[in-house]
């Protein structure tokens, strides 16, 4: 198989941000150290005008900005993979496609694996552009994910996604190997019809997470044959800040190694976009030579490892084109919780 | 609300702000025209996809207080003439951006944001509006 990796990529999170502190407030919880324990200073909310179209969009439109030398009719798929698709029916991905003009030569899906569906779409894309299937594949992590009023979840769940244009030509990152660690364990989901996810407390920790992404990323190192210390930054998933910081210590990854590709304190869980987010700010840094470690983890359950080597084409790419995630984090605007419960439809409204 | 029909042959526009030029007089035109107006019976055949430019500024704007029931969620809010870089003017919702700095000649550029939805079933209609150039 030829040499496949990532050709380019872009990132979006909405600006508004709510605080734990302001959460706790309205159900009598001390939210400071709520945040605390969970290590998550704020998180992202979407304006009422945003949803996973819209994220997905803009962040497709970033990654297009900065390669304007792919003719975006060479896009041969397009996978959106989220757990708030706006349509229960109806797919996100062709809106996607369409905002970048890809369309109509083309497949597109949307994807669905709790907080992992953008790293599957990824894996799924190296397998069509690898074979020779497609030139170019689009696969987008994003999410406005829900948490019920008053639950853990809640001061957690946000708002923001990534897209990776995955090809053969000029890659900036190529992808060495990608590999899955898959069961069926239910620690968290949402039924049909249902707008709140239920989650099985404790259990989402050690038969879950952790089990899911040490083992992936085990059997990612074992076959690569290196250790912690051959990489220069690892992303994991983050559904707080806790567990990465948790899990990346058990595998022996530093804090440095982790820091920026470790976004949930200052934006929240963004499911689906989570692992793309923190991928994207780490390549917002990289350079030639840098080595990259990946684990996604997505409930229900399974975990998506990636080892990622930063090529020379990096310095080539037109990063500028595009806003960095330190930019577009950078300007944001708090949100009191009355404010925070309309945006996010928490109000009946009269028909 | 208009029919899917209609949404669906507005998609070009609303997404890609695709307009047409006038292939004998040059002049540019969003919405799309199928004619002409000026040249008339000249234009025809001569008509061709424009993309107008993603990024331009205030003309003009004007803050609603006031709201349609369909955006009374947003309110109050900014709605701007934008004059895009090819020199087309565009009305549209700014959003993103603090009422104290908008102003007239204001960098913005257009994005994707959902524009109204056909009740709790019916279809998102999505659309351009402009955030301010950071």
């Amino acid at each position: 198989m030829m040499d496949v990796g990532i050709v380019s990529y872009g990132a979006y999170v909405p600006r508004y941000r709510i605080k734990p502190e302001e959460i706790g407030r309205i159900w009598g919880v001390d939210g400071k150290s709520m945040g605390k324990g969970l290590m998550i200073n704020q998180k992202s909310v979407p304006s009422p005008d945003e949803d996973v179209v819209t994220i997905a969009t803009e962040a497709a439109r970033y990654m297009m900005a900065r390669v304007p030398e792919v003719d975006p009719k060479d896009i041969g798929a397009m996978y959106v993979g989220s757990e708030s698709h706006p349509y229960a029916v109806k797919p996100t991905s062709t809106i996607v496609a369409e905002a970048i003009e890809a369309t109509p030569n083309m497949t597109a899906a949307d994807m669905e694996f709790a907080c992992k569906a953008g790293t599957a779409g990824i894996q799924v894309c190296m397998g069509l552009v690898g074979s020779g299937m497609i030139r170019y594949g689009v696969a987008i992590g994003a999410d406005t994910s829900q948490g019920a009023p008053g639950d853990a979840l809640e001061y957690s769940a946000s708002a923001g996604g990534a897209a990776y244009l995955i090809g053969t030509e000029k890659i900036i990152a190529k992808i060495n190997k990608t590999l899955s660690f898959t069961t069926d364990t239910p620690d968290f989901w949402r039924r049909e019809g249902q707008p709140y996810p239920k989650h099985g407390g404790r259990f989402t920790g050690e038969p879950a997470y952790f089990r899911h992404i040490t083992s992936a990323a085990k059997m990612m190192l074992e076959d690569r044959g290196t250790k912690p210390e051959d990489y220069d930054y690892a992303v994991f998933h983050q559904p707080n800040g806790k567990f990465p910081t948790r899990v990346a210590a058990q595998l022996g990854f530093t804090p440095e190694q982790i820091q920026y590709g470790l976004l949930t304190p200052e934006i929240g869980n963004t499911y689906s976009g989570a692992v793309p987010l923190g991928l994207a700010n780490v390549l917002d840094h990289a350079k030639p030579g840098d080595r990259i470690f990946v684990t996604s983890y997505g409930s229900g359950a399974g975990s998506d490892a990636f080892d990622i080597t930063v090529t020379d084409e990096i310095a080539n790419y037109k990063r500028d084109n595009a806003p960095v995630l330190e930019k577009i984090l950078s300007k944001t605007i708090d949100l009191d919780y009355g404010t925070y419960a309309k945006f996010k439809g928490k109000i009946v409204m009269p028909e | 609300m208009a029919g899917v029909a209609r949404e669906w042959r507005e998609i070009p526009g609303r997404y890609n702000l695709k307009g047409t030029k006038c292939g004998n007089c040059g002049k540019i035109f969003f919405p799309a025209r199928s004619f002409c107006p000026v040249c008339r019976r000249a234009s025809v055949g001569k008509m061709e996809e424009y993309s107008i430019s993603r990024t331009g500024k205030v003309f003009s704007f004007s803050i609603v207080h006031e709201a349609p029931e369909s955006n009374s969620i947003q309110k109050p809010y900014v709605v701007a003439m934008i004059e895009t870089d090819d020199g087309v003017k565009i009305t549209a919702q700014l959003v993103d951006v603090e009422f104290d700095q908008v102003c007239i000649g204001m960098p913005v550029r257009a994005v994707m944001r959902k524009l109204s939805t056909d009740g709790e079933s019916g279809v998102i209609r999505y659309g351009y509006k402009f955030v301010p150039v950071e």
